[in-house]
């Protein structure tokens, strides 16, 4: 529809001037949390592509997102910075020699985590339910083993120090946009109808000739791919990272971002990665000392977790369905919706 | 005589040592409307479930004309033409009437993932086409009027006929009914009696279908196949089905 | 390599599985009667671990004492989390369940450091598990004897509930069909909170020898046991309780004696778990004596 076009194109034109106006006014604070959360939006709309619409329980981002970090940093870092930072074991050639510029290192690091994404589905997609669950956290841990041990590939707990801030806001926003256009565009084909008929139901939608395993593995290999790139911006955002970023705790945060935003709703992984990432700095009070109705009160580390799996369980428990269920944004909602406010500020 | 579309040859299903269906020679001609009947537990879901590839037959082959298509994964089935119902309805509830249909759309979509996702190449023109084609299905059907509801938010009746729609939507070759009457009065079956029969002129098709509702299958049938236990008693028209002594033992015998 | 080391290995090897095996007792029993991999399952091993060490350390308490409290207060734990978390989601899809029960996991092991803090604290070790046999070059730590003696026994008795009292007979009926047993007029929930309590207290008995061994109390020190038992329940065959303890001993042997032989492979030791893991689901998902794999 031309009216939505136009209004999607203005949507995106405002969020472009804000962001310009935000690069030069902002602190360095507030541009690191929009940064952010077009980070974790980006991962958080492609895993719920794999959760939600295709409704296989993955919870191995968090080793598709290192993947992607990895790749990038190494090959973004000059021959002399990886020489001076692996002090343990040289790095191995040819990462020892190789330095690509920054947006072939991000195109690296989505393809090498799709593509193990795609060499693993075989035994992850043999598997269902709880077990497919296990298996893939299984997979995150099996990285997180390797990070810490392949000295001479990722410099083993040491990690990575001194990566180029690449990371702008234009970066991380320029390829959010793209990655929600890509994913509503892939939804809304019938390879989307084909991943949410494999969710509803397998068996019928294996009888009205759709392959679940390739569909799976085709939501599956996508999914990686964008926290494989989400991976290399936040390498590059941070500048420094080994591998206890990338614990299953990653996986954790994201669960909660999809989950309350709703399983199976591309809007609601955005506006659950967006209360996220604000939310996870509002709440970074309870951790410092603060004073509360003129009391002094220290800060407890840990709150905030605490804090945030209480929200999980009790979402899970009180409101399944998040803040979207399986609806979607749409212009006409929105009209509707702020039609209906409207009125009702006039009546009262 | 018209070629034979559907056939099988000593179908047989175990499960764990219990025999579900035993050495089933069925033979279903291009055009005609094929009955399977049968005491509960006969063994006639089993039968369509070999076939659409849902269980693995034990032994026999199944060809879709002259090709052995024993075995093969359902998907693979279901795209060389052979669409079903179940007996249980099996819709994507959560997924809209429309979108329901267009699902089973995808073994013909020829656009790539690539073009999918972009928007470009053949995405628009193969979309119209399957989208098209589902309304067609849906007014065929008379559910034009709920095209975007949930599926799961039709009643029991429009939720059968739906599925018939999704099947219809593979452009099927041979379309097989698990029990599509079951559960409906006797005005609605005459009703959908007559439906099937429009559906099979429209749209040339070949039907083997399952249920009990016996004076609906003597109606709507050409042939009809009876088993028991898992056995093959009887083949022949409906007339011939009536009085045949075997047929009687085995209902009444199960009545009784 | 020489004989001794090889029996000195052996012997570390089913020390470790023995522990493996007492938490993943737990684990099966609990999926083979409601369908959840209980993720918190893991952390109870902290919480028992914590329990112990405060009786000890802070109250003065004489070890049996603690070490009853820490079982007794675990179990309850144990039936808490079910009532409150997991009986609310008895009749939704098992994924709801399993989300809820990673967060009541990241919850319990955050609820640690907002209490008790992140540092790691030391496990007092009662005298009695000290000091060791001693023969030629091989070493026997009393501690192992114990946790074999104690894990033997632990089985011997989860069997004879499982199989011989009415109870029992209840559980393995709801692995088999949960609705037909609940239209029985059985009271389901009574025998999940006894499968919860019985579960918890292995844990619990396990927690506890666990850090006597590997003496360090920490917020996230149940996790990795906790996974690897799962895995261990798996390769047994999940729901079969003599198959988990044949699991947790074959994985405890298996990291062992893996490292033994290999000492630069030490670093991947906990890559094993979960390569055994996919290994099992590619060739016989069933496990080693399980029965079906659900669906």
């Amino acid at each position: 529809m031309t009216r939505d076009r136009i209004l999607t194109a203005a949507a995106v034109g405002i969020l472009l001037a804000f962001l310009w106006f935000a690069d030069r006014t902002f602190s360095a604070y507030s541009i690191r949390i929009l940064n952010t959360i077009a980070i974790f939006s980006i991962v958080a709309v492609t895993y719920n592509l794999i959760n939600g619409v295709t409704g296989q329980f993955s919870l191995g981002p968090n080793a598709f997102i290192a993947i992607g970090s990895y790749t990038s940093a190494l090959l973004t870092l000059s021959p002399q910075e990886k020489a001076a930072s692996f002090i343990i074991d040289p790095i191995v050639w040819p990462l020892s020699v190789i330095s690509v510029s920054f947006p072939v290192s991000l195109i690296a690091a989505g393809v090498l985590a799709g593509l193990i994404a795609f060499l693993i589905s075989v035994p992850v997609f043999r598997v269902r339910g709880d077990y497919l669950a296990i298996v893939t956290l299984g997979f995150g841990e099996v990285m997180q083993v390797i990070t810490n041990n392949a000295v001479s590939i990722t410099n083993g707990p040491l990690g990575l120090k001194g990566l180029y801030p690449h990371t702008t806001l234009w970066w991380s926003w320029g390829l959010c946009i793209f990655t929600i256009i890509c994913t509503v565009r892939l939804v809304n084909s019938s390879y989307g109808r084909a991943m949410k008929a494999v969710r509803e139901d397998e068996t019928a939608a294996e009888a009205m000739g759709i392959d679940a395993f390739w569909t799976k593995t085709l939501a599956f290999t996508f999914s990686a791919f964008f926290a494989g790139v989400a991976g290399g911006l936040l390498a590059h955002l941070i500048t420094t990272i080994s591998p206890s970023l990338f614990t299953f705790f990653l996986t954790f945060n994201l669960l909660i971002i999809i989950v309350v935003g709703g399983l199976g709703s591309t809007t609601g992984a955005l506006i659950g990665a967006v209360l996220f990432a604000w939310g996870g700095e509002a709440l970074r009070v309870v951790e410092e000392p603060f004073t509360l109705f003129g009391y002094d009160l220290p800060g407890i580390p840990g709150m905030r977790m605490v804090i945030f799996s209480a929200i999980l369980i009790l979402t899970m428990i009180f409101a399944r369905s998040g803040i979207m269920g399986r609806r979607e944004f749409s212009w006409q909602a929105a009209i509707d919706l702020g039609s209906t406010l409207l009125q009702r500020i006039r009546r009262t | 005589m018209s070629e034979t579309l559907l056939r099988t040859e000593g179908l047989t299903v175990v499960f764990g040592g219990l025999v579900a269906l035993s050495g089933l020679d069925l033979e279903i001609r291009r055009g005609e409307i094929v009955g399977l009947i049968g005491p509960n537990g006969a063994g006639k879901t089993t039968a369509f479930n070999a076939i659409t590839g849902v269980v693995q037959p034990s032994s026999g082959r199944i060809f879709l004309g002259e090709e052995d298509i024993t075995a093969r994964p359902a998907p693979k089935i279901a795209a060389k033409g052979i669409a079903r119902t179940f007996q249980q309805i099996r819709l994507y509830d959560d997924l809209t009437v429309i979108e329901n249909v267009m699902v089973a759309g995808h073994s013909s979509v020829r656009y790539t993932f690539l073009e999918a996702v972009t928007g470009l190449g053949r995405f628009s023109a193969d979309e119209k086409r399957i989208s098209e084609y589902a309304e067609y299905l849906l007014e065929l059907m008379g559910l034009s009027d709920v095209i975007s509801a949930k599926a799961s938010a039709l009643p029991y009746g429009r939720q059968r006929k739906l599925e018939i729609a999704r099947a219809l939507a593979l452009r099927p070759t041979v379309l097989l009914l698990d029990e599509p009457v079951a559960g409906m009065n006797p005005m609605e079956t005459k009703g959908f009696a007559d439906l099937l029969r429009r559906l099979h002129r429209e749209l040339n098709l070949t039907i083997g279908l399952i249920d009990h509702d016996m004076g609906f299958v003597m109606n709507v049938c050409h042939k009809i196949k009876v088993i028991d236990h898992g056995v093959p008693i009887a083949w022949g028209t409906p007339n011939e089905i009536r009085t045949d002594q075997k047929v009687i033992a085995a209902y009444l015998g199960t009545a009784a | 390599m020489d004989t001794a080391f090889v029996i000195q290995q052996l012997i570390f090897g089913i020390t470790l599985g023995c522990l493996y095996s007492l938490i993943a007792i737990g684990y099966t029993m609990v999926y083979g009667v409601i369908r959840l991999i209980n993720f918190a399952h893991g952390d109870l091993l902290m919480v028992a671990a914590y329990i112990g060490f405060f009786g000890i350390v802070i109250y003065h308490l004489p070890w049996p004492v603690a070490f009853g409290i820490s079982i007794l207060l675990t179990a309850a734990l144990g039936i808490l989390i079910d009532r409150g978390a997991y009986k609310p989601l008895r009749d939704s899809p098992r994924i709801s369940a399993l989300i809820t029960a990673i967060g009541v996991s990241f919850l319990l092991e955050n609820l640690g450091i907002v209490i008790i803090g992140g540092r790691p604290k030391s496990f007092p070790r009662p005298s009695l598990f000290e000091g060791d046999l001693q023969f030629d070059q091989l070493i026997l730590p009393y501690l192992s004897l114990w946790v074999l003696g104690i894990t033997v026994m632990l089985l011997t008795l989860v069997l004879l509930i499982v199989h011989r009292t009415r109870v029992g007979m209840a559980m393995r009926a709801l692995s088999r069909d949960f609705e037909t047993v609940r239209l029985m007029g059985v009271d389901v929930d009574r025998v999940i909170s006894f499968t919860f309590v019985l579960g918890s207290s292995l844990a619990a008995v396990g927690g506890i020898f666990w850090c006597m061994k590997y003496p360090a109390v920490e917020p996230f020190m149940g996790v990795i046991p906790g996974l690897k038992a799962f895995v261990a329940a798996v390769l047994g065959g999940i729901g079969s309780v003599s198959g988990a303890a044949l699991g947790g001993l074959l994985l405890g042997l298996a990291e062992v004696l893996i490292v033994a032989i290999q000492p630069e492979w030490s670093g991947y030791r906990d890559a094993v778990a979960f390569t055994i893991l996919i290994a099992i689901l590619l060739t016989r998902p069933t496990g080693i004596m399980g029965e079906e794999l659900p669906k």
